[in-house]
């Protein structure tokens, strides 16, 4: 086991892929020379030359549409969105053409590509630079949708979404990439739509994606010394959605609390809520409750910024409240 | 035959003394915001810096025919001075890269280099490249259905230029022959990627004569060519003749931003040899064979600069954060009536 850092782990991930399969291509700004605009491409250039690394110009649209063609023509693109605030810019691409078209065609197109984009928040960087978007995405059928909090979840499922033969959206998270974890030897391949057990408790389920999974797992620790234990889930992908595994813990901790990052509105929690509660509704003590940003885009401000989303404490006080008044 | 004398260049655009100062002085002061900028983002003041350094001549000059608070601009993140010279002040722009509370461009909400506000006629740009292209076109589409005599201007890079919308933008201005100046400043990079893999054909410019009207390539390090072609725009927009693209070649002397290196990706004798092509000094030179500078007048004038950015910085500093009540103020228009 080597430690490597989540963006380290972005570069890993997709070099494994490209060393096995000559098909796997890359496409993005500044994804060559640069290293990518988070340095999660470092290297890959040097390795396998700018054919299969190829800087484009600044047109979302193209880089999607193109991965797109090539997709359909046998290659396995790896296609990037330096920010995925910019999906806004080439949704009909994504929404429209590339989620839709196996179906459209009646199964004769497949487009196994990856759209990998930096997501989330809490660098200041402001509405149109911070959004967690995998909401969005899990929005829109035919779509995959993956964001992993540690660097062995960033290699495992990168490889598996290059692999699989569906489009998948794969969300690294900005405030993640300087973290550090253990990753595998040798080459490492995880399987999509399985969530992991990132905290064992018995007193409640908390669900949480992506930079929410720290937060989560601290304030576990937190409540800890009051003699709560929280089970963390880290969901890790979004479609597919591990139920069962939620379903599971919520049976064994008869409490559910989701910390989303997205806005409110018909956030991914909304969705876990309403399983559990068509599934699981006999196995609760006390009611579902959603912990996120607030209805409202982000500022920059490190002020509003930090009031705005999911706090470690927020998340502590928010269970500890409701199992105190609902005990 | 009696020999006339040839008017110095500024003149003959129809520029005085003062007014050629006065664009010198503004390229002086953005400048220094610039630079205090990056020394406030190295000191961990502000989250990240995009820089405009090497593009002051061009911006300076090309938003020089602009009426203030008649006229409109849609800039982009490294138009510093061009809000400076559409009236933002260097204290406008350190508090919004602080993100203070009462930031004149979003009351701390945007990310720096994000240059607008309401008084001046200053639409905040996108962090989606290419979005301020269309809001020009919208201002002049407006204006005309109103039958005001307004300009819209907008700027931008050459790596924006392939973007999807800055087509539909020049094709939708073409067709209706708006007021709208496209200033298209290369520098020859986006971010890392070089022009040669960013414009096919090379030439933005050369793209305005697909969409039918005049696309002209200017010397952007020499703000009398830009002001010569900005000022013909104006005009051709004012007499209802249309669009103009103006291609400005600029040199970035500057990494893309403060979060890159442009010795990883760019050579460092290109980079180094940048600094002969720094508008500040041709400028300078040019005002002094026009007699109009002096090394005194110059030292004056950078040590005003120097002050205004000095106490610009020093009252921003002090402006206060914002109420964290505030971060859900705004997102509709709730209690605002």
């Amino acid at each position: 086991m080597a430690e490597v850092t989540y963006r380290q782990a972005v570069a890993r991930g997709i070099a494994q892929e490209m060393e096995r399969d000559a098909s796997v291509v890359m496409l993005g700004e500044d994804i060559g020379a640069a290293g990518g605009v988070f340095k999660t491409t470092e290297g890959l250039l040097d390795r396998f030359g700018p054919e299969r690394v190829r800087d484009t110009p600044i047109s979302e649209q193209a880089i999607i549409g193109a991965a797109m063609g090539a997709a359909m023509t046998g290659l396995r693109p790896v296609a990037e969105l330096m920010f995925s605030d910019f999906f806004g810019v080439a949704w009909d691409m994504v929404a429209n053409q590339v989620a839709k078209m196996r179906y459209m065609t009646d199964g004769q197109v497949a487009l196994p590509l990856v759209i990998r984009t930096a997501n989330g928040g809490g660098l200041r960087f402001g509405a149109q630079h911070s959004q967690s978007v995998e909401n969005w995405a899990m929005a829109i059928p035919g779509l995959k949708v993956v964001a992993p909090s540690t660097p062995a979840d960033v290699v495992g499922l990168m490889a598996a979404a290059i692999r699989d033969p569906d489009p998948v959206v794969f969300c690294e998270h900005k405030a993640l990439l300087a973290d550090k974890g253990e990753v595998p030897d040798g080459e490492h391949v995880d399987e999509l739509g399985r969530a992991r057990v990132a905290r064992t408790g018995t007193d409640a389920t908390v669900v949480a994606l992506a930079a929410m999974v720290p937060r989560a797992v601290e304030a576990a620790e937190r409540l800890a010394e009051d003699g709560i234990e929280l089970e963390v889930i880290d969901l890790r992908s979004l479609v597919p959605l591990d139920v069962s595994t939620v379903l599971e813990s919520v049976r064994r901790t008869t409490r559910l609390f989701t910390v989303e990052e997205n806005p409110r509105l018909c956030g991914w929690g909304a969705e876990i809520a309403s399983i559990v509660a068509e599934e699981g509704i006999y196995d609760l003590d006390g009611p579902i409750v959603r912990i996120t940003t607030p209805h409202i885009p982000l500022a920059a401000n490190p002020v509003l910024e930090d009031e705005q989303m999911p706090s470690v404490g927020r998340i502590a006080d928010t269970v500890h409240r409701t199992l105190r008044a609902t005990a | 035959m009696a020999e006339t004398q040839a008017q110095p260049r500024h003149a003959e655009l129809g520029l005085t003394d003062q007014d050629v100062l006065d664009m010198y002085r503004a390229m002086l002061l953005a400048r220094a915001v610039d630079e205090r900028m990056w020394l406030m983002q190295r000191a961990g003041k502000i989250a990240f810096i995009i820089s405009g350094q090497g593009h002051e001549g061009a911006q300076v000059a090309t938003t020089w025919p602009l009426r203030r608070n008649h006229d409109w601009l849609a800039p982009y993140y490294r138009s510093i001075a061009s809000a400076i010279t559409f009236g933002m002040t260097a204290e406008d722009i350190i508090t919004a890269h602080l993100a203070k509370g009462d930031d004149v461009s979003s009351g701390g909400r945007q990310m720096p280099g994000h240059y607008g506000g309401a008084p001046y006629n200053i639409v905040s740009l996108s962090s989606p490249v290419g979005t301020q292209v269309l809001h020009a076109v919208g201002i002049a589409m407006g204006a005309w259905a109103r039958g005001e005599d307004v300009v819209a201007l907008t700027s931008y890079g050459e790596g924006t230029a392939n973007q999807g919308e800055v087509h539909e933008a020049m094709n939708f201005a073409g067709v209706h022959r708006l007021p709208v100046i496209f200033v298209c400043e290369n520098n020859g990079y986006a971010i890392s990627v070089p022009l040669e893999k960013q414009v096919g054909g090379l030439s933005v410019a050369a793209r305005a004569q697909g969409y039918g009207f005049p696309g002209v390539t200017v010397d952007g390090d020499d703000p009398l060519a830009c002001y010569a072609a900005a000022k013909e725009a104006h005009e051709r927009g004012r007499r209802g003749d249309g669009p103009t693209l103006i291609e400005a070649r600029v040199v970035r002397l500057t990494s893309h931003s403060s979060d890159d290196d442009q010795r990883r990706y760019r050579d460092p004798a290109e980079v180094e040899a940048l600094k002969q092509q720094d508008p500040l000094v041709g400028f300078g030179r040019q005002l002094r064979e026009l007699g109009v500078l002096t090394d005194e007048l110059d030292q004056q004038l950078r040590a005003e600069a120097k002050a205004e950015i000095n106490e610009a910085s020093r009252r921003a500093e002090a402006r206060p954060e914002p109420d964290v009540s505030a971060a859900e103020r705004h997102v509709y228009a709730d209690g605002e009536a």
